[in-house]
């Protein structure tokens, strides 16, 4: 059995249930009195399928597959409007990611969504030397889309680039392998550590 | 020097709006001695500077009448305007108050003739009509106050204006040398009727209450409703005396709302359905009104008054808690964004005028209290035995309308009357 199906099973019927245990912050989200002020407040909201009180409403009312496959939460650029507003000091902002986190461990975040792809390469990015390597990260930026794409955005953006490799805000070096952390090996033991407790929580609860 | 003939059985009331007046004069009437202390140069406190009350949309003057008559007639009844209680020593029974006395300037030979204050010419922001005119340094605060004694500013004691109020009256009734006293006397029990204040609109920093002329708080679009107010009744918006017919309410302006104050204030709601009636009475067709709410909270009663408003087809109900206000810069407009709760809707509304409907806030701050007492955490006097003989009315103990507030007051006065009773049968 799938996690997705095994999930099905355990929560069926009350979705709300579900998120409380498995989102980040999702026990908030049966105190949304669905006043509005956070979707009204949103600077993107208008380019939001559902915007966040909708997103509330919708977990209460079970529409797990809407919610799950949404790109809604994935749109939120965590400018904290929301919170700041919210009369009854929901973490909407951290929700809106626990949701897209939780989507996407499920395997139901949008394919293609690109806030999720480049989270996903700024991981992957991150990960390997525990310091972000900025142009390995432009640049599988500008190729997220495919190569031809990458291309172009390459010669449209290489003055910019070339400036910053002069102002030394940029090394050619970083290429090859890139700089670390100073305790590479620990650093990447600590992600582990965390990975092991992560899935250990994830077992006790899926 | 003001004297107070007061014992151990007498009843101090601290406040004289509708609670303690209430309070103080059930009290009076049931044969006890009674001391009002009231802040104000006049009785009757908020409900003054009501133009009509919620649901039967009489006029509070009525009821004022009465209850000044009522004071007038009691001979069991001390009233100390400009007055304010800095310290209470003792226990239930045995109390010891201290009032400081602010001067009025003008003694009890005062007819409220009026030629003071056409004798004098400096200008000041007037309270009652929560700063939207002028008045003079030498003032009745109202056409209806109580004591109909006027008032003289202490900013004008010293110049030339003072002398020329005292110049102008005919009666004597005008003493340049009083100075503020205090005042200590006993009693046996307290009623406190601190009541409430608006709370602060320009700490909702998104409506833009400090930065938009046309944004105004329910209070003061009451004294606008009010013939005897600033517009003289007349519903003009303040930045271009333009008349507003497109009118917005935004309930729960702060209230239930953790930045501002975490209760509902209960009356808002009532108080936005009866100003929408203001403004359909005065344009009737041509009156266009939006209520932008969480939840409508009008029970019991008020459940026909807000059904025979919904009924008018003039006036829209919004399902939405505005998110943020904007001005459209050529006519000055308020424009109300958000998103409606019922269709998930993002609109941009342009309006005439918006008034904020702001909650009710203890106006006693909390860790300001002479005495000490129980509050809640949104300040509200809590009922506690350590509160020993010191007992709340009226909305010093929650968000209340005027007509829980004089039953609670009510209640009130029975306790302080069952205390000072105990004394007199221990002194018996």
């Amino acid at each position: 059995m799938s996690t997705n199906t095994a999930m099905i099973e355990k929560y069926r019927n009350s979705f709300l249930r579900e998120v409380e245990a498995n989102v980040e912050e999702g026990d908030w989200v049966k105190m949304c009195m669905q006043c509005g002020v956070c979707s009204g407040s949103c600077p993107l909201g208008k380019d939001w399928a559902h915007p966040p009180q909708e997103i509330f409403m919708m977990i209460r009312a079970g529409k797990r597959e809407e919610v799950l496959t949404s790109d809604s939460m994935w749109m939120c650029t965590s400018c904290y409007n929301c919170i700041v507003r919210c009369p009854r000091e929901l973490p909407i902002t951290h929700i809106m990611h626990g949701l897209a986190h939780y989507a996407k461990r499920l395997g139901l975040a949008p394919k293609n969504q690109p806030t999720m792809k480049f989270a996903q390469l700024f991981w992957d990015n991150l990960a390997k030397k525990g310091r972000v390597n900025e142009l390995k990260l432009g640049i599988s930026l500008y190729f997220m889309n495919g190569f031809g794409e990458g291309i172009k955005t390459s010669l449209k953006m290489k003055d910019i680039g070339l400036g910053m490799l002069k102002a030394k805000r940029m090394s050619v070096a970083e290429a090859f392998g890139g700089h670390s952390v100073k305790d590479l090996t620990g650093f990447q033991k600590m992600l582990k550590k965390a990975q092991e407790l992560e899935d250990t929580r994830l077992s006790q609860h899926g | 020097m003001t004297e107070v003939v007061a014992t151990n059985e007498t009843i101090l009331v601290v406040g004289g709006g509708i609670s303690g007046m209430t309070a103080a004069l059930e009290a009076a009437e049931a044969g006890k001695k009674v001391v009002l202390v009231e802040k104000r140069p006049y009785l009757g406190g908020r409900v003054t500077q009501l133009y009509k009350y919620f649901p039967k949309l009489c006029f509070p003057t009525c009821g004022l009448e009465i209850n000044q008559r009522r004071a007038k007639m009691n001979p069991n009844l001390t009233i100390l305007t400009m007055a304010e209680v800095t310290n209470l020593a003792g226990e239930a029974g045995a109390y010891t108050a201290t009032v400081k006395l602010s001067p009025r300037y003008v003694n009890d030979n005062c007819t409220a003739c009026g030629d003071c204050g056409n004798a004098v010419e400096t200008e000041f922001d007037d309270e009652y009509n929560y700063g939207m005119t002028k008045r003079k340094g030498a003032y009745l605060p109202h056409v209806m106050a109580y004591p109909a004694r006027y008032v003289l500013d202490p900013a004008i004691i010293g110049t030339d204006d003072a002398d020329k109020a005292k110049a102008a009256c005919k009666y004597d009734a005008i003493d340049l040398d009083m100075q503020e006293e205090e005042v200590s006397f006993s009693c046996g029990a307290v009623i406190w009727a601190t009541g409430w204040q608006p709370y602060d609109a320009a700490k909702i920093q998104p409506y833009g209450y400090d930065r938009f002329a046309n944004v105004i708080s329910s209070v003061e679009f009451e004294r606008m409703a009010d013939p005897k107010g600033p517009t003289g009744g007349k519903l003009l918006r303040p930045s271009d005396g333009k008349e507003a017919r497109n009118v917005a309410f935004i309930q729960c302006a702060g209230s239930r709302d953790r930045n501002h104050l975490l209760h509902c204030s209960r009356i808002c709601c009532m108080a936005s359905l009866k100003q929408t009636t203001y403004v359909t009475d005065t344009w009737g067709d041509d009156a266009d009104v939006s209520i932008y709410y969480i939840d409508i909270r009008a029970i019991d009663r008020f459940e026909d008054f807000y059904r025979n408003v919904k009924s008018n087809e003039n006036v829209k109900f919004i399902k939405s808690k505005v998110a943020s206000i904007t001005e459209n810069k050529e006519n000055s407009n308020p424009v109300l964004n958000g998103v409606d709760t019922e269709g998930y809707n993002r609109y941009a509304n342009e309006h005439d005028l918006v008034v904020l409907a702001v909650g009710m806030q203890p106006s006693v701050d909390q860790d300001s209290f002479p005495v000490d007492i129980v509050v809640n955490r949104e300040g509200f006097i809590e009922q506690s035995d350590s509160n020993g003989g010191v007992f709340a009315a009226g909305s010093a103990s929650d968000a209340l309308d005027v007509n829980r507030a004089v039953q609670h007051a009510t209640g009130a006065a029975l306790r302080a009357i069952q205390v000072v009773n105990r004394v007199a049968g221990a002194e018996g």
